[in-house]
């Protein structure tokens, strides 16, 4: 638990899941918590648990769907995927993101003089 | 688009909580199951690599309630939480919670069958179409009676042809007595019923529609025209068995086949809008331009507006046009009569206005029971919340926060306040269902009395203002506790139980007040009303009862009607007055409190008349013998047989006309007898004075009266009037079998006794004292319970410490006295506080006692009495049983 580790902002972890299920497809809330905590280089404070909260919300927004099924080494779990409404969502708020970061970007890379790049 | 699936799915799962529940624990197990085979695939022992899972999933319970938050609705899990936990707190103190509702279901139920009255009768519009472009046109008040409220045929016409604000003109023929309709179907005994003659455009006017068949047309009203009626809803039920095909059938009604062209709806009833207190069975046209035309007035007036123009301008319209309406086109000195006298009102405040006050009086009345309800209530919860301040503090030492406790204090008086609300409409249903059919009370629109929607969003309304109400103090005081000194707080005396007890007193002695208030002002309409039954009426009421004869005296010339009509009432006479047990017998066209008309003002002869008399003197056309069986006084003589039509023209006058007339005439000592009166032709002499009669209101001022006698005038139908020695309704039938034997065509009318016509004009009165007096006795109620509760706590909080008396020597009666006089103290604070306020709330009735002082020391002392009594019962029953207090028990019992 190294104190440089990030505490995730209100909804993103919403945009990371829908992310990794468009990027890996069906997948069940443990394996989804695990690529996010590699994906992010464990850079992300994640309690696993606080997944599921994030998975119903999705869920009732009609973004994913959800199925009990058998893993690979035949255990019971809940899988996920994304729906198609979850992949315009997915579109719209990655590009969300992509244009604050910039603007973040931009803003924090402003010099002492106050002259932008 | 989302959003709105995501809060309908949150409705749903908040309704499946047990399966998602489910679902989501199999999920979490089959979570950390994966987490633990790839940690053991990665080389971790089965320990390790199991408490390593846990760790990376993070609080199991904060994930699931994070899961829960953002699947359903959190508050309405907790609000449900209070609502289960309050039902099963609420169940376990069954006493409390009957008291509870029994009391708010009181409150609540007066409170909403009262507001069910004043919404019909002040708030609601009256049940026609556009109602409030209906008018009702008369002269202001006068002394003369309906003669003076109503128009002739010819004023009628020149109003309606000559005002411009008007859509129509129309009304009714004021001078219909009861019973004034025979039928007879097939060769039965006639039966009574009451009609009344509307002008032809009535019911087009006032936008009623028949529930069946048509309404008159001018062609029904015209001269020959086929005779028809429109039947009452309740009539048509009544006598005709609710037959659907009636309309075209014809019967025999006042001895013509008349059709009958149409039956009214439930909702339209003329009695409860135009006369409260009386039904009317059939509405029939009126000729106009018949023999009607010469009866003088005769019609009311009631106009419709014209979208868009003002009373004032009505008013002002009217004005405009009075001088030129004739009494009668044929005289036109009668032209200009009307000057003055032609005013239209919202009609509305014709058929309710004189009960505003009343009704604000009875509404503010049972507000008052309300409030006393509500404090009763807050002091039961107070008591009630002393017994759980416990519980409440060890909730808040386990982290409940304050707003938590508070929400959960009020949920539980919304429940109750819920519960007696629904109790409070059941019985205001019962009310109100009861006062719909009241039919001798003479207030108006009673028949349309019912619980709207208006009322069920008044109960809602006054529920939930009970709730915050008596929830809020003990609600506060509750969550304002001092955590530590509550949880150590369970002996008697110590500070939070003598500040909870100080509390109570207050609500109490606020209980004491209101009901202190309630009880002078129900007292003072009480000795009201009693005065009025004081009222000399100049008439004997008991004892006496009317009943129409009816009779024919068509004859060609009006000396042969004279002859025969006095020969029929001569025998009728007779013939009543044999029946044993019947004291003195006589026959009037009007009576006493109910119709009445007026024939103008006539002066001595020879003498000036000035220019305006304040009135004239209602005119009633009687036999010999009728005054003596109304049980009123005559100085001079009655009028015997033999004044018939060839001798000299005699009348009665009441005292207060003579003493009128005397101021202008010259006559000697001022005696009227043997003076004579111009009253047209030559004249008529005074030959007695009467006693001045109440003859429109029983506690009015008494107008002037004139009797003239049916031996030399034509009355206006026959009331036959008994005195007897025996209750009158025992002679009911013999009267009837009388009356038949003599005519056969005699209708079974109804055998009324005069005291009736007293209690009718009496009931409204009545019916408000009455409502008030029960309400102030509910009020008393309430209030000995209150102080039956505190003093009785407050004995149970103090058996130790009488218990120590005792046994130091203290007697019995010196415990029940220290009791008694802490309780005596409270009603006193009370009775104080209230006989203050209620000095100031008797100014506001003033207007609505009779004889009585608004601070009438009689009512008021006698008030003071009661309540103390009241409350000295309530405090004697704890203090009997503090006397009763074993020292050893008490002492040992902690």
């Amino acid at each position: 638990m190294g104190e440089s580790k990030l505490d995730l902002l209100q909804g993103t972890l919403d945009l990371m899941v829908l992310q990794t299920l468009a990027a890996i497809g069906t997948q069940h809330g443990y394996g989804i918590a695990r690529r996010i905590e590699q994906a992010s280089g464990d850079e992300v404070l994640l309690n696993q648990g606080t997944i599921y909260a994030s998975l119903v919300r999705l869920q009732q927004r009609g973004w994913i769907d959800a199925e009990w099924g058998t893993s690979d080494n035949n255990r019971k779990a809940k899988f996920y995927s994304i729906t198609r409404s979850g992949r315009k969502q997915l579109e719209k708020d990655a590009a969300h993101w992509q244009r604050l970061a910039d603007v973040m970007g931009r803003v924090l890379s402003m010099s002492p003089e106050g002259n932008l790049p | 688009m989302s959003a709105l699936r995501r809060a309908l799915a949150r409705v749903r799962s908040f309704f499946s909580k047990p399966p998602l529940d489910a679902d989501l624990e199999a999920e979490i197990a089959a979570h950390i199951d994966l987490a633990v085979e790839e940690n053991i695939q990665r080389g971790l022992t089965p320990l390790e690599a199991r408490s390593q899972a846990l760790v990376r999933f993070g609080a199991v319970d904060t994930a699931k309630l994070q899961q829960r938050e953002a699947r359903g609705i959190v508050k309405l899990d907790i609000l449900l939480q209070d609502l289960r936990y309050t039902l099963r707190s609420l169940s376990h103190d069954r006493g409390f919670t009957l008291v509870a509702i029994l009391i708010l279901g009181l409150g609540i139920g007066a409170n909403v069958a009262v507001f069910s009255v004043v919404n019909t009768l002040l708030l609601r519009p009256l049940p026609f179409p556009n109602s409030q472009q209906l008018v009702w046109i008369a002269p202001p008040p006068s002394k003369c009676g309906l003669s003076c409220a109503t128009y002739s045929t010819d004023a009628y016409d020149e109003f309606r042809s000559g005002t411009r604000s008007f859509q129509d003109v129309t009304g009714y023929f004021a001078f219909s007595s009861a019973d004034n309709l025979s039928l007879r179907i097939g060769n039965g005994a006639p039966i009574p019923a009451t009609s009344i003659d509307v002008v032809a455009n009535f019911f087009q006017l006032l936008g009623v529609q028949p529930a069946m068949g048509r309404t008159f047309t001018a062609d029904d009203a015209r001269n020959g025209a086929a005779p028809v009626a429109i039947l009452s809803d309740s009539w048509w039920r009544r006598q005709f068995n609710a037959d659907p095909n009636i309309v075209g059938k014809a019967f025999d009604m006042n001895g013509q086949q008349t059709t009958v062209i149409g039956v009214l709806s439930q909702s339209f009833d003329f009695g409860a809008v135009f006369a409260p207190g009386t039904k009317v069975d059939a509405i029939t046209p009126l000729n106009l331009y018949g023999p009607a035309r010469d009866y003088g007035n005769i019609i009311t007036l009631i106009g419709r507006l014209k979208p868009g123009v003002s009373l004032a301008q009505a008013v002002g319209d009217s004005a405009a046009v009075a001088p030129s309406m004739c009494w009668n086109n044929k005289r036109p000195s009668s032209c200009g009569d009307y000057k003055d006298s032609v005013v239209p009102v919202p009609l509305k405040d014709y058929v309710s206005g004189k009960l505003r006050r009343s009704l604000i009086v009875l509404w503010s009345a049972v507000g008052g029971i309300l409030l006393i309800a509500c404090v009763n209530l807050s002091n039961l919860l107070l008591a009630r919340a002393a017994a759980r301040i416990k519980e409440f503090a060890m909730r808040s030492a386990l982290g409940a926060s304050r707003t938590r406790i508070v929400a959960q204090l009020l949920t539980e008086s919304l429940i109750l306040s819920g519960a007696g609300a629904l109790c409070g409409l059941a019985l205001a249903v019962v009310l109100v269902a009861w006062l719909r059919h009241q039919g001798a009370i003479a207030l108006p629109l009673l028949s349309t009395l019912r619980i709207d929607g208006t009322a069920l969003c008044w109960t809602v309304l006054i529920a939930i203002f009970a709730a915050v109400f008596f929830g809020i103090v003990p609600g506060l005081r509750m969550a304002s506790g001092n955590l530590q000194e509550a949880l150590k707080d369970c002996s008697a005396g110590s500070g939070q139980g003598r500040r909870h007890e100080r509390l109570r007193s207050i609500l109490v002695v606020t209980e004491v007040a209101l009901a202190c208030v309630l009880l002078v002002g129900a007292g003072l309409l009480l000795r009201s009303f009693l005065k009025v039954l004081d009222v000399d009426l100049g008439f004997q009421p008991q004892r006496a009862a009317a009943i129409k004869v009816d009779y024919d005296d068509d004859a060609p010339t009006r000396e042969a009607s004279i002859q025969k009509r006095t020969a029929i009432f001569q025998q009728v006479l007779a013939r009543i007055s044999s029946i044993p047990g019947i004291q003195a017998a006589g026959i009037s066209d009007y009576l006493p409190l109910g119709h009445n008309r007026a024939w103008g003002t006539p002066f001595p002869k020879g003498v000036k008349r000035p220019e305006k008399t304040p009135g004239s003197p209602l005119v009633y056309v009687v036999t010999p013998g009728y005054l003596r069986a109304m049980g009123t006084g005559i100085r001079g003589r009655d009028f015997t047989w033999d004044d018939g039509p060839r001798s000299t023209n005699v009348v009665m006058i009441d005292k207060a006309f003579a003493a009128y007339l005397a101021k202008y005439a010259n006559w000697p000592n001022g005696e009227a007898v043997g003076q004579m009166l111009d009253t047209g032709g030559d004249g008529s002499r005074i030959v007695g004075i009467v006693d001045d009669v109440h003859e429109e209101t029983t506690e009015g001022e008494t107008g002037w009266q004139i009797y003239y006698p049916a031996t030399q005038n034509g009355p206006n139908g026959a009331q036959l009037v008994i005195r007897t020695t025996l209750p009158p309704a025992t002679l009911a039938t013999s009267v009837l079998t009388a009356l038949r034997e003599l005519n056969p065509s005699q209708t079974a009318a109804e055998f009324r006794p005069i005291q009736n016509l007293v209690d009718h004009a009496n009931s409204s009165r009545q019916f408000f004292m009455m409502l008030v007096a029960s309400f102030a006795g509910l009020g008393l109620l309430l209030a000995a319970i209150g102080i039956y509760g505190v003093i009785s706590y407050s004995v149970t909080q103090r058996t130790q410490e009488i218990g120590i008396r005792m046994a130091l020597g203290a007697s019995r009666s010196n415990v029940v006295g220290r009791v008694l006089y802490k309780t005596l103290r409270l009603a006193v604070i009370g009775i104080t506080a209230g006989a203050i306020a209620s000095l100031l709330v008797s100014r506001a009735i003033a207007a609505l006692l009779f004889n009585t002082a608004p601070d009438d020391p009689i009512t008021l002392a006698a008030v003071v009495l009661l309540i103390g009594a009241v409350a000295l019962f309530a405090g004697y029953i704890p203090a009997r049983r503090a006397s009763r207090v074993n020292p050893m028990v008490a002492l040992r019992n902690n």
